[in-house]
This record gives structure tokens, C-alpha cells and sequence, in this order.
């Protein structure tokens, strides 16, 4: 029996400075793909790495070597301690190893539950396992039920719904009150990485021009050509307040920078179309009282920390939804994958042959109601003997080293000839 | 007739179910439901309309009841075209238990026709001056609908409670601008039947105003969508304010639609007494 291994260590277990010894490149991945499916006893290998995890998925006959071998393998190559390497690893077999690649695909064992990169990031690493043809039969089935499996959940389950991250919830926020961002335009008050952040996202949901001000200009000259935008002097700041929609505000002012007076008079020139504050600072750059003003809102940092916190709440009770969608799917899998040897199949394949037999001679017998007891014993001995002749080199070759190598190939092949899977 | 009255309104209660169902759980299936099952609901009630055409050999509009009939059609009418232009789903969860509700009112309503002369209803006039109103007022009340959930998202953003309201409502913006679309729509329609209720009077009593308590409402629905409208443009009434107009708006057409009937005497009475 083939049995299928999944290895490896994450954030969960190790710390940054091992992940980062450990962690394989594009080339590297490709070269370890192609020493380890060299590798006797290791019948298919997929490697992932990311900044969060290293994992190496086999199918194997002999778990315990391909075990050996593999931790022998991250050692030695990677140039770290084994007793490290050891103290961080984890094994999972059988069904833990499904389990836990749909799990990871699910992004529900991600650092930040429900993110979405690691999706794309397996499918990159079962790509590369396709091209140095060291995914076969079984893992192929694998990672396609993966990927299904990670779609539904991320589709029926609210999981990746909401903004966990300052700078997102920003833009969620924005959107509820503008809708569509389309050509809203956006200025930046001050400097600071969850601000810019910020920016990047309401750009990548294509808002207008961008403007920056800052105490320093040529700061803010500096980070306009970042952002394809323009400066605008600290003084310009309540001028701009009568075109710009979204204000992002993380300023080292020890007062407000913007006060409700100032948005007030603006309103009107306005026509009250809604303006929206994004408070990162501390202290505080926006008066809270511009909050109570119609068609204004203000958020500050809090506020945003406040809806993160609910969101990843929210994401906590998705998870669950999440982890009932992947027990179905590793029931569906394993029953495959059981299956996928070669006494179940031979029984199924003289199980669908002798039924369609039967039917038919049952069939025929009817019409010849003429036939003694005898000539119809004759008959099903008959069909017996048809039967164990025409399976004989089939049982033997699925039996024997008629398949060399890869047999889960041909015993997927026969299940799939006969439509022997429903 | 009656069995179409009744089906037609376990079409619109069956889409409330679904939009109700889309509120809870935003699947796009309970949206697709509920959108077909409103559709299905305002054919059959078409059809019910045109049998009324057809037996009394004019627009059916003598009653209170088959005002009502009407004013429901208008309703589930007018929704699926805003639907179709707008994409405001959520907005479903209003107008299906409306267009119901309307309809069931109309359904237990069995008001004799008003003695009027037939003759009075087969007048292009009338009939544009009924229709126009009503499907103008049918605008109008989606506009109300959307002013409540702009409100009820407004102050959810405002409170930073971030709930179900929040989640489940669409974008102040969205809300701002179909509510302001269902205005325009139904002023327009509103002022085209204004008119031809004038041209109409001109040609029955010789006159175009008469003081009529009915047209008297009419006149200060229209004055206040007027100014309204007058004021988005000039000075930006938008959100919030506009939001609270569109629901006294509101308030008052249904003022002037029953409450006129049955407080005050005058001409528009005798079509739709009960």
C-alpha cells in the first residue's frame, strides 16, 4: 500500500531566522524536487515554501525511510542542525497528511486565518512539481481536490470576508460609504507605513489623483512620485478638503491638523458630498467633532483596531464552517485513495463483470423457457469460466511487476476503464 | 378574477420569503429567487389588470380595491425596472412585502365600484392621469425604502457598530443615488399626471384647480420632491437630509392617497370611496 507523507515545520513551530535557513527558492525547489524523486522509496514529491512554511508532500511504500530520508535531506542541504530541524518538524500521514495540505490550502493554518495568497502559492509549487514530473498519480488527485476543496471553502464560508489589517479595513470602510472608489480622490497627511500602506490599497481599487502633504515638502514631494501623485503644501490642506473624498491622516502634529470648522465651511463648497477621515495618528490629526457633522466620518486609529478585532472574530466562526468542508472532502479522498490498491480493484472490476453477466444471461434465459435445470447450470458455469479467463492476465499483471513502477497509475487507469468509482 | 388576485399575491409574499432569505444569508440564489418570483407575481397581476380592462371596457380604477390593484402592479413594476437599472438587491426586502401587503389590502377590500359613469374612465386623460400617478408614487415609495436603509446604514457607520445592518446593507453612495433616481422618476411621473389630471379636469368641470382636498396634497407633495430636487442640485441636500425628506415625502403621498378619501369631502372621493 502506497502510503502518502506530508513533512515539514511553519510558524507555528519555528522561529523566522530557521524558516529562513530552510526555506527553498524557485531553482532550489527544483533541484530538491528532482534529488528527492530520485530518491528510492520516494515514489512522488510536491515542495512548498513560503515565508510561513516548509513542506514536503510524498507518497511512499516505506513511510519511516522516506521519512529519514527527507529530514536527512533538509539537514544536510540546507546546512542546519539536525537536532533543530527535528525539534520543529512534523510528520503526517495517511489521512493527517490530507487533512492538513487541505487545511494549509484553506489558508486555515495561515498566521493571519482566511488570507488568500497561499492558494496561489501551492498551485505555483504543484506547477513546478508537474514540470520536474515528480507528481504522479495519487498527488495529482491530491492537490486537484485541494484546490476544490480550498475554492469551497473560501466560498461558502465567510473566511476571507473581512478586513483583518489597519490599512484594509481603511478601504472597506471607504467603500461602504463611497461604494465603488473609482476616481475618488484621496489625500495623505503626513508619512508612516500603515498610511502608505492604505494608499496602496485604495489604488489598487483605482482611486483618482493622489495628493500629499507634508510639514517637510520635499517629503512629500518624495512620496507623491511614489504614488503618481502631486505635493501640496501643509498650508493648502483646507483648500484641498473642497475635491478630495478620502483623507488619510498619520501625522507627528501634537494638535489637530484638521478641525471641525474647517470641514464645516468646506461642506457647502462641497455640496456635502461625503468626506471620509482616516485617522492612523496619535495624537490625534482630525478632530472627533468632525465626526458628528453631516455626510463626514471620522475614524481613528482605535475605531479601525476595534473593527479588525470583529473581523477576525467573524473569521474564527467562518474557520469552523471551514474545518466541516474539509472533513467531507477528506472522507471523499480517503475512500479514493483506500481504493487505490490493487486487491479492492481487482474485486471491484470481477464485481462489475460478473453483475453485468448475470443481467444479461438472466436476460436470455427468460426468452428460452424451454432450457432443463441442467443446460442452465451449464450456462452459469459458463459465464464463471468466461469470466475467471478474461480477468486472468489483468489480475495477474495488477497482481504481479507487470506495472513497473508507478501501479497506482495503472490501478487508477483500470478504475477509471471501468468506471469503477460509482 | 379572484383566484389571479390570489395568485399574484402568493407570488409577492413567496419573493418576500426569498429577499427575506437574501437578507439573512446573501446567497445569489435567494436574489435570483425572489427577483423571478416578483416577476412571475407582476405578470400574472398584469394579466389580472387586462382581464379588469377588458370585462369593464375601461381602465379598472372605479374602486378603492382596484385602485389598490393598481398601485401594487405599480409597485412590483416599478422595482424590477429599477432592478434592471440599478442593481440594488437588498432593495427587494422592501418592495415584494409591499407590492403584498398593498395587494392584500386591495384583496379583502370588495368595495362596489363608486357611481361614476363609466364613460368618465374611458377618457385618455384619466387613464394617462391614473397611471402616471401611480406608477410616479410607486418611485416614490421605493424612495422611501431606500431613505430607510440609507439611514439605518448611516447610523450604523456613524455609531461604528459594525453588525448586520453594515454588513448586510450596500454603500451609502449606492443608497444616495437609487434613492435619488426613484425621485427623479417619480417626480417626473408625478408632474405628468398632475398635468393631465389638469387637462382632464379642464375638459370634464371646465376647469383646471378646484381646490379639491386631493389636489391640494398633491400640490404640497410635489412642492416638497420639487424642492428637493432644487435643493441636491444647488446646494447639495444629499444623504442624510434628502433621506428624511424622501420619507415625509412619502408620508404625506399616503396622506394625500387615503387619508384625503376618507377626512375630506371632494371629487377625487367618489372614484375610490371604499
Amino acid at each position: 500500500m502506497i502510503e502518502i507523507v506530508l513533512i515539514g515545520l511553519n510558524h507555528k513551530t519555528a522561529s523566522v531566522d530557521l524558516r529562513e535557513c530552510i526555506a527553498f527558492n524557485a531553482e532550489e525547489t527544483r533541484a530538491a524536487l528532482r534529488t528527492l524523486g530520485q530518491e528510492t522509496g520516494i515514489k512522488e514529491v510536491v515542495i512548498f515554501s513560503t515565508c510561513n512554511r516548509v513542506e514536503i508532500l510524498l507518497t511512499c511504500e516505506d513511510s519511516r525511510r522516506a521519512i529519514e530520508t527527507a529530514t536527512v535531506f533538509l539537514t544536510l542541504n540546507k546546512n542546519v542542525q539536525r537536532a533543530d530541524v527535528e525539534k520543529v518538524l512534523y510528520v503526517h500521514q495517511g489521512e493527517d497528511a490530507i487533512r492538513h495540505m487541505f487545511r494549509v490550502a484553506a489558508s486555515l493554518d495561515s498566521m493571519v486565518v482566511g488570507e488568500p495568497q497561499i492558494l496561489g502559492q501551492i498551485k505555483q509549487a504543484y506547477h513546478t512539481a508537474t514540470q520536474t514530473k515528480t507528481s504522479g498519480v495519487i498527488l495529482n488527485r491530491l492537490m486537484h481536490r485541494t484546490f476544490f476543496v480550498a475554492k469551497r471553502v473560501r466560498s461558502e464560508t465567510g473566511i476571507g470576508d473581512n478586513a483583518v489589517s489597519i490599512s484594509y479595513a481603511a478601504v472597506q470602510l471607504s467603500r461602504k460609504i463611497f461604494g465603488d472608489l473609482d476616481g475618488k480622490q484621496v489625500l495623505m497627511l503626513g508619512a508612516g507605513e500603515m498610511a502608505e500602506l492604505a494608499v496602496e490599497h485604495l489604488i489598487r481599487h483605482k482611486v483618482g489623483d493622489i495628493r500629499v502633504a507634508n510639514r517637510t515638502f520635499e517629503r512629500g514631494l518624495q512620496l507623491a512620485k511614489r504614488f503618481n501623485g502631486r505635493a501640496i503644501k501643509f498650508e493648502e490642506i483646507v483648500n484641498a478638503l473642497e475635491v478630495v473624498d478620502i483623507i488619510i491622516s498619520s501625522t507627528g502634529a501634537t494638535q489637530h491638523v484638521i478641525r471641525a470648522k474647517d470641514v464645516k465651511s468646506v461642506m457647502r463648497k462641497r455640496r456635502n458630498r461625503p468626506l471620509f477621515f482616516i485617522d492612523i495618528a496619535v495624537p490625534r490629526d482630525i478632530d472627533p467633532k468632525i465626526h458628528r457633522l453631516d455626510n463626514a466620518y471620522v475614524y481613528d486609529i482605535d475605531d479601525l483596531k476595534g473593527v479588525i478585532e470583529e473581523n477576525i472574530q467573524d473569521r474564527k466562526r467562518e474557520a469552523i464552517k471551514g474545518e466541516r468542508i474539509i472533513d467531507e472532502a477528506v472522507i471523499g479522498f480517503r475512500q479514493w485513495y483506500a481504493n487505490l490498491d490493487v486487491v479492492p480493484t481487482i474485486k471491484a472490476l470481477r464485481q462489475k463483470i460478473s453483475t453485468i453477466a448475470q443481467t444479461e444471461i438472466e436476460k436470455t434465459l427468460q426468452s428460452l423457457p424451454h432450457l432443463s435445470d441442467k443446460d442452465r447450470q451449464a450456462v452459469g458455469r459458463m459465464k464463471d469460466a468466461l469470466i475467471n479467463k478474461m480477468l486472468h492476465d489483468p489480475t495477474l499483471f495488477l497482481k504481479g511487476d507487470g506495472c513497473h513502477g508507478d501501479k497506482a497509475n495503472y490501478l487508477d487507469i483500470t478504475r477509471k476503464l471501468f468506471k469503477l468509482d460509482e | 378574477m379572484q383566484i389571479l388576485s390570489v395568485v399574484a399575491i402568493s407570488f409577492y409574499l413567496f419573493s418576500t420569503g426569498a429577499y427575506l432569505a437574501f437578507l439573512y444569508r446573501p446567497r445569489e440564489q435567494f436574489n435570483t429567487a425572489g427577483f423571478a418570483l416578483l416577476a412571475t407575481g407582476f405578470s400574472v397581476h398584469t394579466v389580472l389588470i387586462a382581464a379588469g380592462f377588458v370585462s369593464r371596457g375601461h381602465l379598472p380604477a372605479d374602486s378603492l380595491a382596484a385602485t389598490l390593484t393598481l398601485a401594487s402592479w405599480s409597485v412590483a413594476g416599478v422595482f424590477l425596472f429599477l432592478q434592471y437599472r440599478h442593481k440594488l438587491k437588498i432593495l427587494g426586502v422592501f418592495a415584494s412585502p409591499m407590492a403584498a401587503a398593498i395587494m392584500l389590502v386591495a384583496h379583502r377590500t370588495q368595495g362596489a365600484a363608486a357611481a361614476q359613469s363609466p364613460e368618465l374612465f374611458k377618457s385618455f386623460w384619466l387613464v394617462f392621469h391614473v397611471v402616471a400617478i401611480l406608477i410616479g408614487e410607486a418611485a416614490l415609495a421605493l424612495a422611501c425604502g431606500v431613505g430607510v436603509l440609507y439611514l439605518l446604514q448611516e447610523y450604523a457607520i456613524k455609531t461604528k457598530r459594525h453588525g448586520f445592518v453594515f454588513k448586510r446593507l450596500p454603500s451609502l453612495d449606492l443608497l444616495d443615488s437609487t434613492g435619488n433616481a426613484c425621485i427623479v422618476f417619480g417626480f417626473t411621473l408625478l408632474t405628468v399626471g398632475l398635468i393631465t389630471g389638469f387637462i382632464y379636469a379642464k375638459a370634464v368641470w371646465h376647469r383646471f384647480w378646484g381646490w379639491d382636498p386631493k389636489e391640494v396634497m398633491s400640490g404640497i407633495s410635489w412642492l416638497l420632491y420639487a424642492a428637493l430636487l432644487h435643493g441636491r442640485l444647488t446646494i447639495g441636500w444629499r444623504g442624510r437630509k434628502a433621506a428624511i425628506m424622501a420619507i415625509i415625502g412619502f408620508a404625506l403621498i399616503l396622506f394625500t392617497f387615503l387619508g384625503v378619501n376618507f377626512l375630506f369631502q371632494g371629487h377625487h372621493g367618489e372614484f375610490t370611496r371604499g
